[in-house]
C-alpha cells in the first residue's frame, strides 16, 4: 500500500518539523522529493539522511518572482511534478484591533496567494499526466479561528475554499486537491511554550497530548497516493479531538 | 487547406474524440464539439506546445471556434 515509486514530490516548507516529516514519509514511500524551503541549511541536513532521490529547491515565498520560478524548477529537477505539497506557512500574530496591513498582506501572501500561485504552475504537467495530488495544510483554526490569528485563520481558511473550488474543476482529470488540517503538533515552535502554557492547551485537546509532525506526514501520505484518488475536496482534521468536524 | 489548420484539426479530433469531418471553420469547440470550459484550456495548451507559441489568457478567451483557433495561430507564427 501506499507505492510512490516514480512520483516526484514538490513539499514546501520542507526546513521546518511538519514539512520535514513530511518529505521523509514521501521519500519513504519511494517518491523522488523535491524539498523547498527558505533556510538552505536544515534542507541540506534533510538532504543528507534522505540520501538519493532528493532535490534542494531554497524559495522565499515572500518572493513574488521566486514563487512563480518555483514549479518550474522542481520539473526541471526532477522531471514532473506528480504531488504537490503546500506546507509552509508564517504567522503574524496581533489583535485584530492592532493588526497592521503588513502583518495581514504578508501572511495571505505566502499561505494562501503563494500556495494558489504553486497550484496554478503544477496544474498544466497533472492535467497532460491525467494524475495529480495536490495536498494543502491548512489548521484548525482555520476552521475554529484563534485569538491574535485573524490573519493567519484568514488564509487557512481561505485554501480550504480555494482547494474545494480548485478540486471541482479538475476532479475529471484524475488530480485531487485535499487539506490537512493539523491540531496542535510538536515542533521546534511548541517546545518553547511553558509547562504551563503546554497543560492549558492540552486541556483542550481529548487525546491528552500533542500531536507528532509522522501524524500529520501519514495524513498526507494518504491523500497523495493512488489509494486516495476517489478523495477530493476534503479536509482531513489531525488534531487529536480538539475540533471534530 | 494549409498546414497550420491541418495539425490544429489533428489536435482537436485527437483530444476532444470528434469526427475529422465536424471539425469545420466556424465549428464552436464548447456548442459543437462538445468541449467543457477544461477543454478548451488544454487545447490551448496543445496548440502552445505544437506550435512553440504563447497564448495569453485574454487572448485564449477569443478562441471560440477552430477558424479561430487557425487565425490565431497563423498570426502568432507569422
Amino acid at each position: 500500500m501506499f507505492d510512490l515509486k516514480e512520483k516526484n514530490a514538490l513539499i514546501t516548507g520542507a526546513s521546518g518539523g511538519i514539512g520535514g516529516d513530511i518529505a521523509k514519509m514521501l521519500h519513504g514511500a519511494g517518491a523522488t522529493v523535491g524539498i523547498s524551503g527558505t533556510r538552505v541549511e536544515p534542507l541540506e541536513a534533510l538532504a543528507a539522511e534522505l540520501g538519493e532521490r532528493v532535490h534542494i529547491l531554497p524559495c522565499n515565498l515572500s518572493d513574488a518572482e521566486a514563487v512563480d520560478a518555483l514549479p518550474k524548477q522542481a520539473a526541471e529537477a526532477m522531471g514532473s511534478v506528480d504531488i504537490l505539497v503546500n506546507n509552509a506557512g508564517i504567522t503574524r500574530d496581533n489583535l485584530f484591533m492592532r493588526m497592521s496591513d503588513d502583518e495581514w498582506q504578508s501572511v495571505i501572501n505566502v499561505n494562501l496567494t503563494a500556495t494558489m500561485k504553486l497550484c496554478k504552475g503544477v496544474l498544466r504537467g497533472m492535467m497532460k499526466a491525467r494524475w495529480g495530488r495536490i495536498v494543502n495544510i491548512s489548521s484548525v483554526v482555520g476552521a475554529t479561528g484563534n485569538p491574535g490569528q485573524a490573519n493567519y485563520a484568514a488564509s487557512k481558511a481561505g485554501m480550504v475554499g480555494m482547494s474545494k473550488s480548485l478540486a471541482y474543476e479538475v476532479a475529471s482529470r484524475g488530480i485531487t486537491v485535499n487539506c490537512v488540517a493539523p491540531g496542535f503538533i510538536t515542533t521546534a515552535m511548541t517546545d518553547k511554550l511553558t509547562d504551563d502554557q503546554k497543560d492549558a492547551i492540552l486541556k483542550q485537546v481529548p487525546a491528552g497530548r500533542m500531536g507528532d509532525p509522522s501524524e500529520i506526514a501519514s495524513a498526507v501520505l494518504y491523500l497523495a497516493s493512488a489509494e486516495g484518488g476517489y478523495v477530493t475536496g476534503t479536509t482531513l482534521h489531525v488534531n487529536g479531538g480538539m475540533a471534530m468536524l | 487547406m494549409s498546414d497550420v489548420a491541418d495539425r490544429v484539426k489533428k489536435i482537436v479530433v485527437e483530444h476532444l474524440g470528434v469526427e475529422e469531418d465536424k471539425v469545420v471553420d466556424n465549428a464552436s469547440f464548447i456548442d459543437d464539439l462538445g468541449a467543457d470550459s477544461l477543454d478548451t484550456v488544454e487545447l490551448v495548451m496543445a496548440f502552445e506546445e505544437e506550435f512553440g507559441i504563447e497564448i495569453p489568457d485574454d487572448a485564449a478567451e477569443t478562441i471560440q471556434t477552430f477558424g479561430d483557433a487557425v487565425k490565431f495561430i497563423n498570426e502568432a507564427a507569422a
